[in-house]
């Protein structure tokens, strides 16, 4: 079953707060990890692999590299989950 | 035809480390590449390394570390009858490092060899050796991990030399009598080489390169599983471990891992904060230095886990000599 946006947000919120100790609250979609939520590219990895546990959606490292904000990664999930 | 008579078990009797002297701290190597102390800490959380003397060679790390453990095994050289030195900086294709370590520390015509499963090595020496003892191949085993790493690492790679450092740790290997337990667990060994690609040197001129990214993803997801395995065939309760000394590689790769094994009263080596990452060197030196310092006893259970470039991984449990 798809998920609404806002679920994937929330769920993307708790994996941040999770992984990098952001505030999931801080987790809006307009959010850049690097500049604004302050995560570095490991991080980010641990972030694709708690999505994939958490969406069923697997993001590999190539694709990490062009998920620069929240909802970049709100969209790559939501595309994920409707090709699957 | 007749098989030699093997034992019930094999332990490790003693350890032994050796660093070089030279310290080389984050701020000095951000004189030379664009990055920072603060960088360096929060990415691999190292503080500072050790990197051999130009003169000073694997060979000589491997004897140095390997005599602190004959020593304090209290075994004689002649009682050694095979020396294991695990290494992917060998000083030359041959001879091999092991027969030239067991000369200098006196040790007369042990079987001798060396064995590359790089960051992986020292535990899968540590499985060739104890197999070696209970089969009745062997009756000690000196097991030495050594490396000189900072000759494979390019200077002005800003990725890779902060990490990679130089060392050697050594552990003697023997029977259990009768009536003791076996103080080395069943190895959990693997490897993938459809990922040689993610870290490798490509041949005697080229220096290390590693996908950080690709190795710190399959080393947070695919290593846990492989430790929890190794206590499970040991008949080792994870939350009976008095300590987990994995390969020190990146101390967030550490701290993933760690929190992944259910292991809560277990001591996590961090030896890298002040050593770097020794490749087959950090687990026997990160286990003499804890040791030493007395942060675990004489007879605990610890979870032993390398894994490193091919991809290639062993864990194991000890108890502690």
């Amino acid at each position: 079953m798809a998920m609404t946006d806002q679920e994937i947000l929330t769920g993307l919120g708790e994996i941040v707060d999770e992984v990098a100790g952001v505030p999931a609250d801080q987790v809006t979609p307009d959010k850049s990890f690097v500049d604004d939520l302050d995560i570095d590219s490991l991080s980010m990895v641990e972030i694709a692999v708690a999505a994939q546990d958490k969406f069923g959606v697997e993001i590999p490292d190539d694709q990490l590299k062009n998920l620069k904000t929240v909802q970049d990664v709100v969209d790559y999930v939501r595309n994920a989950e409707v090709s699957a | 035809m007749r098989l030699a008579e093997g034992t019930a078990g094999a332990r490790i009797l003693a350890f032994g480390g050796y660093q070089p002297a030279r310290v080389v701290t984050n701020d000095e190597i951000a004189q030379t590449v664009d990055t920072s102390d603060e960088w360096i800490r929060s990415r691999v959380g190292i503080a500072q390394r050790r990197i051999a003397a130009p003169e000073e060679t694997v060979t000589d790390m491997a004897v140095a570390a390997g005599g602190k453990a004959l020593a304090a095994s209290g075994l004689s050289p002649a009682e050694i009858d095979l020396v294991i030195v695990a290494t992917c900086t060998a000083e030359a294709p041959i001879p091999n490092t092991a027969a030239s370590v067991a000369t200098r520390l006196g040790i007369a015509a042990p079987g001798a060899f060396d064995l590359n499963a790089a960051c992986a090595g020292f535990c899968y020496a540590l499985a060739a050796a104890s197999d070696s003892v209970r089969a009745g191949t062997s009756r000690h085993v000196l097991v030495i991990g050594a490396e000189k790493l900072s000759q494979w690492v390019d200077w002005t790679d800003r990725s890779t030399c902060i990490i990679f450092a130089d060392g050697a740790g050594a552990a003697v290997v023997g029977p259990v009598t009768d009536d003791e337990p076996p103080g080395i667990g069943p190895v959990v060994w693997g490897s993938d080489g459809g990922m040689a690609g993610k870290i490798y040197i490509a041949d005697r001129q080229s220096f290390i390169v590693q996908e950080g990214q690709a190795v710190f993803r399959w080393a947070t997801t695919a290593l846990h599983p492989v430790a929890r395995q190794a206590c499970e065939r040991a008949g080792v309760d994870p939350a009976d471990l008095a300590a987990f000394i994995p390969h020190q590689a990146n101390l967030r790769i550490i701290e993933a891992i760690a929190r992944k094994i259910g292991a809560p009263q277990a001591r996590v080596a961090t030896e890298i904060v002040d050593s770097g990452n020794t490749s087959s060197a950090s687990i026997p030196l990160a286990l003499s230095a804890m040791i030493e310092r007395g942060e675990v006893s004489s007879g605990s259970p610890v979870l032993l886990l390398g894994f490193g470039a091919g991809v290639s991984y062993a864990a194991q449990v000890i108890t502690v000599p």
